[in-house]
């Protein structure tokens, strides 16, 4: 067994926070400025986008993209608008500023429109680059300063006997070193509320996921789509109880800290739930979790540097800001897909590595990944982003919002 | 020999570990322990197959919990799915194609 304590190089941000990429982030404030942002970044290296398609602004949009700009893993920004839309480049750039990263901000209309604003963007970002490699501080990192996510998608019956439980083995290693581990999809939590109330680490926690899961279930009636899709059926999955069972697994066997919403680093570090569901509101609830890639960017607003992502069917999907590991415990998947899947979890089910074994070798794939070598789907370039109109009540400062 | 894996000992399915056709497969307990079991039909891996007659209206076990509740009779050796087992809270899945799990109930023109 290698040792879980070895030390790596990341990068230290005026927050504290340290990351394991230094990248540019390139933000579009509407759909309209979309293709310009994305030919800014185009061939340029360490530069990601992301972006929210409305004209009408929406508080969690901005939250849930503003937790993105001021990630970790990110050294500055450059928001680029088209100039008619609610949301504000020049504000997100000022937010930014406030948090010690170098940002900058244009419209495309005032810059005399596509070519040029590619051209500026361009020149900008390459700006911002030299600036944050000549002078981000490069410091030790350990598995201490890791947050790690994982939710699981196109989960099949060997996910909740070896892809989940091979993360749960992990996320048990990351929690006792003393780092944050965090899982989602209370829509799949359906029954395991005493189950969830067993692990709940305090009396705040208890309620915080009562309550967390009252919602989910008022949500999942109140819209009649559970979280379960036809890849799962097919992959030998019959309800969604069996589903949420196999999917819980991941959360390993610690004590549950709490719960956050989409945006609000964990306060503490070990294990929480973040509950994505959206909160009543005048356009009710709206949809949850209406595809794998927005919850990717839901786990990476907590300010997880990395993410993990189970899934027995195949998804072949990466994420902007964080990379993503993907493990699956579906060994003909592995086989079928290896181009894309990082780690063979199925070989716990072929008796060739035990659980125990399974959830070290993941430690240490972690660590080598946040060391800085690529996951498969940072090497293929897969980085889906998906930034959606939703509600969510806000998390008081207290419970750890970073303004 | 293909294998079935049994999670906890008050499940009444065990999940396919190979592909499988009607052969006799072996059953694998977590808790320790293995005998054997005769599919009644050819059944994928990560599906489920009965371990002991199942009667209509009772919980199907798997974790060592309800996952759903068989809505016919189910012999042993048998798979386990969308024709014969049914959510507690969720009735779309009932409608679905039971080899593809694709809805048959959304217009599309």
């Amino acid at each position: 067994m290698s040792n879980l304590t070895q030390t790596w190089n990341g990068y230290l941000r005026p927050d504290g926070r340290k990351g394991i990429r230094n990248l540019v982030l390139v933000l579009y404030t509407v759909e309209c400025a979309k293709f310009v942002a994305h030919e800014i970044a185009a061939a340029e290296p360490d530069t990601h986008v992301i972006g929210f398609p409305g004209c009408y602004d929406n508080p969690y949009a901005i939250r849930l993209m503003l937790s993105l700009a001021r990630h970790p893993n990110v050294g500055a920004v450059l928001a680029v608008g088209l100039g008619c839309e609610y949301t504000q480049p020049a504000k997100i750039a000022e937010v930014v500023s406030r948090s010690g990263r170098p940002a900058e901000w244009f419209y495309i209309q005032e810059n005399g429109g596509t070519a040029k604003s590619i051209a500026k963007g361009k020149a900008l970002v390459q700006a911002l680059r030299a600036k944050i490699q000549a002078e981000t501080p490069i410091v030790p990192m350990t598995l201490a300063d890791l947050t790690v996510g994982c939710e699981c998608g196109g989960s099949d019956g060997t996910s909740g006997l070896a892809g989940n439980p091979a993360v749960g083995a992990f996320f048990d290693l990351l929690v006792d070193a003393g780092g944050s581990a965090i899982f989602e999809e209370t829509v799949e939590m359906v029954g395991l509320l005493p189950l969830m109330l067993q692990r709940s680490a305090s009396e705040a926690a208890r309620q915080a996921l009562s309550s967390a899961y009252e919602k989910m279930d008022a949500y999942s009636l109140s819209v009649h789509q559970h979280s379960i899709a036809p890849g799962n059926f097919a992959g030998g999955l019959t309800t969604i109880e069996e589903k949420s069972m196999g999917a819980f697994v991941k959360s390993g066997s610690r004590p549950i800290q709490g719960v956050i919403k989409v945006a609000q680093p964990p306060p503490h570090p070990g294990l929480w739930v973040m509950d994505t569901v959206p909160d009543e509101y005048f356009m009710q609830f709206g949809y949850t979790n209406p595809n794998d890639t927005e919850g990717i960017m839901d786990l990476l607003s907590s300010g997880a540097q990395l993410n993990l992502f189970v899934t027995g069917r195949g998804s072949v999907i990466g994420s902007p800001v964080g990379p993503v590991i993907k493990v699956t415990g579906n060994q003909k998947t592995f086989q079928r897909m290896q181009d894309d899947m990082d780690f063979n979890a199925g070989r716990i089910l072929t008796g060739e590595i035990t659980l125990a074994q399974a959830g070290q070798e993941l430690a240490e794939l972690v660590i080598q990944i946040a060391g800085g070598q690529l996951s498969k789907s940072e090497q293929i370039g897969h980085r889906e982003y998906f930034v959606m109109y939703k509600h969510q009540n806000t998390p008081s400062l207290s419970e750890g919002c970073r303004v | 020999m293909k294998r079935c894996f049994v999670v906890h000992p008050a499940d009444n399915v065990a999940t396919l570990l190979d592909d499988a056709q009607a052969e006799q497969i072996l059953v694998i307990q977590a808790s320790g322990g293995e005998n054997t079991l005769s599919l009644h039909q050819p059944i994928n891996l990560g599906h489920k197959t009965a371990l002991n007659a199942i009667l209509p209206n009772t919980p199907i076990l798997k974790f060592g919990i309800p996952i759903g509740l068989a809505t016919q009779p189910i012999l042993p050796g048998e798979w386990v799915h969308l024709h014969n087992c049914a959510s507690f809270v969720d009735s779309r899945s009932a409608t679905l194609d039971i080899q593809t799990g694709r809805p048959g109930d959304t217009l599309y023109e």
